[in-house]
């Protein structure tokens, strides 16, 4: 097993909040970055911060198939996207 | 022969209009204007031979669008693994961290994250869809490729590795990148001005 370091510094922080929307985190790697998010506001904004990255990912992507620009009215009933 | 064809398709503005919003959706997937041109055509190709009638214009693009969808992810499949590996790859090598963190790995200042008000909002602003495009087109190309082949489409990590010939540590690198970037360019385009 890998050596794991209690604390681990924003960057690596980072990268497991990002690979975590990609693939599923190893327990040691959810405990580690679970830490830094408890003490580290920045990071955890930029975990939250992610979460709406997607979101207005997917959104964009749906407006494309919409076909961008089209009738307003078309979509003023469309329930908002959820997370 | 014309009982086929579909309403929309006869008027010459919403086939222009419609055609131009393909094109740049197509573009953004493939970044190749012959491969999106070609894409587009044999979409729009295809919605004409289909005959189907449609209630409106609305579920006439939303076919058109799926027909696109399949075209991209195919050319996506099977034309651009070969030319695109290794500039993805080289892409993917010289990716630093140094804008965003110092030698220690901690936030540089200019780069930390501040909180956002209300994003969900955001989301029902015209403007703020003009800021992300402009944020995703700011993308280098091999970036902005598989975090739309992911985000966009919903292609799953394997596939995405199996089909630009990376490796999932690549790509990951690569998505980590992506975010952080994109993360920034909406933080000063848009967040920090709407405050």
């Amino acid at each position: 097993m890998a050596k794991t370091r209690v604390m681990i510094p924003c960057d690596e922080a980072t990268r497991l909040l990002s690979e975590a929307q990609d693939r599923t985190l190893g327990t040691g790697e959810r405990t580690v970055l679970r830490m830094h998010t408890w003490v580290c506001s920045k990071c955890r904004l930029f975990g939250e911060q992610l979460g709406f990255i997607r979101l207005a990912a997917r959104g964009f992507a749906q407006r494309a198939d919409d076909g961008d620009g089209a009738d307003p009215a078309d979509r003023a009933g469309d329930p908002p996207a959820r997370l | 022969m014309s009982a086929s064809v579909p309403d929309s398709l006869t008027d010459p503005t919403f086939v222009a209009s419609l055609r131009q919003q393909m094109v740049k959706f197509a573009q953004m997937h493939l970044s190749d204007s012959h491969l999106a041109e070609d894409a587009v055509q044999e979409a729009l190709a295809g919605a004409w031979s289909g005959g189907q009638r449609f209630a409106g214009r609305s579920a006439f693009k939303t076919w058109v669008f799926a027909i696109l969808k399949n075209k991209v992810a195919d050319l996506l499949r099977h034309k651009q693994r070969v030319v695109d590996a290794g500039s993805l790859l080289k892409e993917g090598e010289d990716q630093t961290l140094d804008d965003f963190f110092d030698a220690k790995g901690h936030w540089l200042q200019d780069a930390q994250p501040t909180a956002w008000n209300r994003p969900e909002s955001s989301l029902e602003q015209q403007q703020f869809w003009a800021v992300l495009e402009v944020c995703l087109d700011g993308m280098p190309a091999a970036q902005g490729r598989v975090f739309m082949m992911r985000e966009f489409m919903g292609f799953e990590t394997d596939e995405i590795c199996a089909q630009v010939g990376i490796t999932p540590s690549n790509f990951f690198v690569m998505m980590h990148r992506a975010r952080l970037r994109l993360r920034e360019c909406l933080d000063q385009r848009w967040f920090s001005k709407a405050a």
